[in-house]
């Protein structure tokens, strides 16, 4: 579903992270590991067309169309909760506005927000502004999805209960998911395949599953990295 | 005489560091470690550190040390420290693991000339971003009238509501003490030669075709655009332009489009409303100064203004709320991700605004002129 050939990205001359090459299936839950710096946000915004690979290519192969949840959830602060999931489909003017309110209601129950549609963001609180960044990144039945760190700054319960989430949105609607993270509980939870980049040698160091690799990855580094939570 | 660290080289090769009683003194760490006796620095084999058997390690220690394994141990090659007990060495030892193959002492630091051309080259860049913004808006202009552009409709009436209503007080005491104090100026040279009437062909021709535009765009460059530039700039570091990319709209549709045409378009409104008070304000300080009757002050206003001057100013609040609008969501958009990167694009929008403003104006001037109206 997604190919990633030979990517060299990063924001100046200097490369954050240069050979990345790896394959998404339809369906698959493909994280992104790595240490802090190492690029796993700015391999999500290149995958996204936010900014341009240096060199190589990512090719979406039967991909309608993809959702993006960011770092902090990034809501348009100005829009009720409601307002920020309709807004996607609003620009797209596709259906009639009532149907675009009831599918709008329907995504934030998805997440558990009903009855929070008329909050805005600056009153919920910080796992559920994700959860509604989440609806909204639903929005337009999205067959992709990227997570950004979506456990970053949650409790334990609110990430265990987002990751849930995230998985009963790929059994439920066969979304693929691409996902930034470096909490291995949640790692282990729920990706099928990781990709770890290096931020020493600017070069992925290991791409596979997850447990596997933490018993037998070629880098030290990985493994170490791994074995800080069972599997 | 000073306490001071030794180094010296063995005939093995080793660097021998001698700690004095009192251990390092913090004045060290800035000095160049060739002061205290290191040359020829990558050539050593081991450092082996000898000290008082009394001495307790101090932080200045550790940064001493990890500075001095900083220039010995060239990149990849690591130096066998002895004599250190086991707990500084732990700290050593993640002071090295963290240490960039970079050091910062070897990157260049600019001169005077080339920091002034760098900095005029990032004046030419940015005015050429302005430009293709610009670009961009008048290009979007026929979807806008189409009704086919994508941006909220709640988002223009919120633009002009913070622009118009909002705006509409402190335009009012400006262009009230603006009449107010040319008033007073004109009524002291004009008394004189007892020509006191004319001081309301100085108020409303100097209002209405230069002072008004100026200075409401000035207001609006302070409140407005800065508020653009500010709201912008928050959305830039919250990633919420971002979550418009991704969801397919273009920021410049969604959030400079509206700025720009609600500005645009209640500049000449309060133009005109900036005039009447800038005229009334001259008024005020003549009927009491110069003993002129409002009838008389009213009629000598009226036919001093011509319908150019009128035409001259309201093209100018038309531009200035244009370039206002255009420049503070251009440093909004341009800002660092980050609190501070909200404030600078700020301070940016503002001063940007008001050159920008007066330049305009003096092109304006030269046109007027040239085509001698």
């Amino acid at each position: 579903m997604i190919s990633i050939d030979d990517l060299t990205i990063g924001y100046g001359p200097q490369p954050v992270q240069s050979a990345i090459s790896a394959q998404v299936g339809k369906g698959e839950i493909f994280a992104v590991v790595g240490d802090s710096g190492s690029g796993k946000s700015t391999l999500l915004r290149t995958m996204i067309g936010l900014m341009p690979p240096q060199s190589g290519r990512v090719v979406f192969q039967g991909a309608s169309s993809f959702g993006v949840l960011f770092q902090n959830g990034a809501l348009w602060t100005s829009m009720s909760v409601l307002e920020n999931v309709m807004l996607p489909m609003d620009l797209q003017g596709e259906l009639p506005r009532a149907a675009r309110r009831a599918l709008a209601r329907f995504k934030l129950a998805l997440v558990g927000l009903a009855g929070d549609e008329e909050r805005y963001p600056a009153s919920l609180s910080g796992g559920m502004r994700k959860r509604a960044a989440l609806a909204r990144a639903l929005a337009l039945d999205p067959s992709v999805l990227f997570l950004d760190e979506p456990s970053a700054g949650l409790d334990p319960l609110a990430s265990r209960r987002l990751d849930e989430l995230v998985l009963s949105l790929r059994d439920g609607l066969g979304i693929t998911v691409v996902l930034v993270t470096h909490e291995l509980e949640s790692l282990y939870r729920i990706a099928d395949r990781m990709l770890f980049l290096d931020g020493e040698t600017h070069r992925p160091a290991a791409l596979g599953v997850p447990a596997e690799l933490a018993r037998s990855a070629e880098s030290t580094k990985v493994r170490n990295f791994l074995s800080r939570v069972t599997p | 005489m000073e306490s001071r660290v030794n180094l010296f080289r063995t005939q093995a090769g080793e660097l021998v560091v001698a700690l004095p009683e009192t251990g390092i003194d913090p004045a060290w760490l800035a000095r160049p470690l060739a002061q205290l006796g290191l040359e020829n620095a990558a050539s050593y084999t081991a450092v082996r550190v000898e000290m008082p058997a009394s001495r307790r390690w101090s932080t200045p220690d550790a940064a001493f040390f990890a500075r001095l394994l900083a220039e010995v141990e060239a990149p990849g090659r690591r130096i066998e420290l002895k004599g250190l007990p086991p707990e500084l060495e732990k700290l050593l030892a993640l002071a090295r693991g963290a240490r960039r193959p970079v050091a910062a002492a070897n990157v260049r630091q600019p001169g005077i000339g080339e920091r002034v051309g760098l900095a005029a080259m990032r004046g030419v860049d940015d005015a050429r971003a302005l430009v293709a913004l610009l670009g961009e808006v008048v290009l979007l202009l026929p979807r806008l009238l189409a009704g086919r552009a994508k941006m909220r409709r709640a988002e223009l009436v919120e633009v002009l509501a913070e622009s118009s209503s909002r705006a509409l007080p402190i335009v009012a005491v400006v262009s009230l003490l603006m009449g107010a104090i040319l008033a007073f100026v004109g009524a002291v040279q004009l008394k004189t030669f007892g020509a006191g009437i004319y001081v309301a062909n100085l108020v409303g021709i100097a209002s209405v075709r230069e002072l008004t535009p100026i200075l409401t765009a000035i207001v609006l460059a302070g409140r407005t655009g800065a508020s653009f530039a500010a709201r912008i700039a928050t959305m830039q570091s919250n990633e919420e332009i971002d979550a418009l990319v991704a969801i397919g709209v273009s920021p410049v549709e969604f959030l400079v489009l509206p700025r720009v045409v609600a500005l645009g378009l209640l500049m000449p409104l309060l133009y005109v409303y900036g005039c009447g008070f800038a005229l009334l304000g001259g008024m005020a300080v003549a009927m009491p100064v110069l003993d002129v009757s409002a009838t008389a002050y009213v009629a000598q206003t009226q036919h001093a203004i011509a319908g150019a001057h009128f035409a001259i100013g309201a093209l100018k609040a038309l531009a200035f709320g244009g370039l206002v609008a255009l420049i503070g969501c251009h440093h909004g958009l341009c800002a660092p991700r980050s609190a501070a990167g909200v404030g600078s694009a700020t301070t940016s929008a503002v001063v940007s605004s008001i050159i920008g403003v007066i330049a305009l104006d003096a092109v304006f001037a030269i046109c007027a002129n040239a085509l001698k109206v």
